[in-house]
């Protein structure tokens, strides 16, 4: 009996965690998910239960699936500077860049990468303005002065707008990500594709690549949630403007919880984004427990 | 990107071979052009990824004229008034909130992690299994989606729009992975030193604040540094559940301030700096810790 409860005591050392975790993280999401079938406003004292409606609104909502969509290309775009072009990034700093300089360039690509949402997003908010923006004026310098325009005022481009922001805030990170991962990777298996008479391109795409699956599948999986997860970027560059252009599923849920107030419908997009996400990252769980490289 | 003729970076088997391809000039040549193309290419990209900083930082020390005259030039002279204009509009304060949240939030957020880790891998707890699960199923969920019940949960509690509401929530949302992080850690180290301990009748708590602790100090820099950046840079629990804009952290009041200024373009550019200054420098110093805290935590 004693034993048993002595047994027990060790769970002092869990507690704190668990139950933050239970009250902040666990409880809200489930409540999430059974708001999501009520309507209700923040200021209406009895939540009406409507079944699946939310939902339905969703599905009849344009400005749903255009958030959805930006999502869609958010993650087609991250996925190919964040995992294409950084691995290949990762791969020339490692394979062709001398040592000292190597570890200078890595040090410039990461910078971004500890700067703010916020400060990079109002800074770029900046560089895109058409009175005192960088990018107009280095368009008309190099002759390409019929470009320039107001970059986060159209709704044809200003999703771009923020999403080239992110790009230059992380492709340095995932290069990083990468670059470790190679280090990690054993020179004999280089020496040995020199010795078979690979060049850099061969051996980049037969030891590199195959070698750095585990790491790949990591980063895409990240990029993925990441992109379903945009919010902070976008409220401080577009707002979701101009006229809902911008929207993301994020940014569309906060609409509508606390701008036009209706809690409901704002919870069935959270439950959205939660599926997404969450099958996401089970996604990666699975994947990667089946395919661990060992060396 | 790189020359594609496999013998160039072998001579030794080309002369082997005895191939027809002169033996000096053709591959050499291209070699070299292919390496200069890879250093522009590396060059050209670093000036992307930097310019748009030292245009910050330069912009926050030059006048209104100077930023619409002369945006790619050098400031005339060191304003340090703007960065003083910047500070009174608010960023000292935003600044001092933001610091109040991330000390506090590191230091809850790696001591309850700690624990954690210390009970799952030395104590062997009850449903120690569970509780795994547990940390894990919150790597994986959405701090979005919780929005809404917090705000109703946090209000029920009396701690909205109260900097305890970040608190917490940056230590709930951020227990997972920290928990992760020291627990890979804590799994190598070698388990007969705290056995000798138990040996010499040292309580559990001895053992953990006196042997374990110290052992993993690298890692517990590492989740402290990781921690730093994210409670640095929260946005989402910092614009909904604080109101009083004396509470407002740098990442939401930097945006306040961005819209109350509107056109004075060198105060707000002193402000960003100030903003993105610290992490900065916590980042050229503690370089190591961080990328190791990076790929630690993402391979386990």
């Amino acid at each position: 009996m004693n034993r048993q409860i002595e047994r027990w005591r060790t769970w002092v050392w869990v507690l704190p965690a668990v139950v933050l975790l239970v009250v902040f993280v666990y409880y809200p999401i489930v409540d999430n998910i059974r708001l999501s079938f009520f309507s209700w406003s923040a200021f209406s004292t009895s939540p009406a239960f409507v079944g699946l409606d939310n939902y339905t609104t969703a599905a009849t909502d344009p400005v749903f699936w255009h958030s959805l969509w930006n999502n869609v290309l958010y993650a087609v775009i991250s996925l190919i500077f964040q995992v294409g072009l950084a691995l290949v990034l990762a791969a020339v700093l490692e394979e062709v860049v001398h040592q000292r300089l190597r570890g200078i360039l890595r040090t410039i690509y990461f910078i971004p990468a500890t700067i703010s949402i916020t400060v990079a997003g109002i800074l770029f908010s900046f560089v895109y303005n058409p009175q005192i923006g960088l990018l107009n004026r280095a368009l008309g310098a190099v002759g390409l002065g019929s470009l320039a325009q107001d970059w986060l005022g159209n709704p044809q481009t200003a999703i771009f707008g923020v999403i080239g922001m992110s790009q230059w805030q992380s492709i340095g990170y995932t290069a990083v990500l990468f670059v470790v991962a190679i280090q990690r990777i054993p020179r004999e298996l280089y020496e040995a594709a020199k010795v078979d008479g690979a060049g850099h391109v061969r051996t980049f795409l037969s030891v590199t690549i195959p070698l750095l699956r585990e790491m790949t599948t990591l980063v895409v999986i990240l990029t993925m949630s990441g992109a379903f997860l945009v919010f902070n970027e976008i409220m401080v560059m577009t707002a979701g403007g101009p006229s809902n252009s911008s929207q993301v599923l994020n940014t569309w849920l906060y609409h509508n919880a606390f701008l036009t107030d209706d809690m409901g419908y704002a919870s069935a997009i959270g439950t959205v984004i939660f599926v997404i996400t969450f099958s996401i990252s089970a996604a990666q769980i699975l994947i990667t427990r089946r395919r661990r490289v060992q060396w | 990107m790189v020359t594609t003729d496999p013998t160039a970076t072998i001579p030794k088997a080309r002369q082997r071979r005895g191939n027809a391809i002169p033996a000096n000039r053709g591959p050499g040549l291209r070699q070299a052009i292919g390496k200069w193309l890879i250093w522009l290419a590396l060059a050209i990209l670093a000036v992307l990824v930097i310019y748009p900083l030292l245009w910050m930082v330069f912009s926050s020390f030059k006048d209104n004229g100077e930023v619409f005259g002369h945006p790619f030039g050098l400031p005339g002279q060191l304003r340090w008034h703007n960065f003083v204009e910047a500070g009174n509009a608010g960023v000292v304060r935003y600044f001092t909130n933001s610091v109040i949240v991330t000390a506090g939030s590191i230091l809850t957020t790696t001591l309850f992690s700690a624990w954690a880790a210390y009970g799952l891998v030395r104590l062997n707890i009850p449903f120690g299994g569970p509780v795994v699960l547990l940390l894990l199923g919150g790597l994986m969920l959405a701090p979005t989606v919780a929005l809404i019940p917090l705000f109703g949960l946090l209000q029920q509690l009396h701690i909205y729009n109260t900097l305890w509401a970040l608190l917490v929530l940056y230590t709930a949302f951020r227990i997972p992975f920290t928990t992760f992080l020291i627990r890979a850690y804590m799994i190598d180290l070698p388990p007969d030193v705290d056995e000798a301990a138990i040996l010499d009748g040292a309580s559990r708590s001895q053992i953990f604040w006196q042997i374990i602790l110290p052992m993993c100090r690298p890692i517990l820099v590492s989740a402290a540094l990781l921690q730093a950046l994210f409670a640095w840079n929260e946005f989402v629990f910092a614009l909904v559940f604080l109101s009083d804009s004396n509470l407002k952290t740098l990442p939401v009041g930097l945006m306040d301030m961005q819209s109350r200024l509107l056109t004075n373009w060198p105060v707000q550019f002193a402000g960003l700096t100030m903003a993105a200054l610290p992490m900065l420098v916590l980042f050229l110093i503690g370089q190591r810790q961080f990328l190791r805290g990076l790929t630690e935590g993402m391979g386990k």
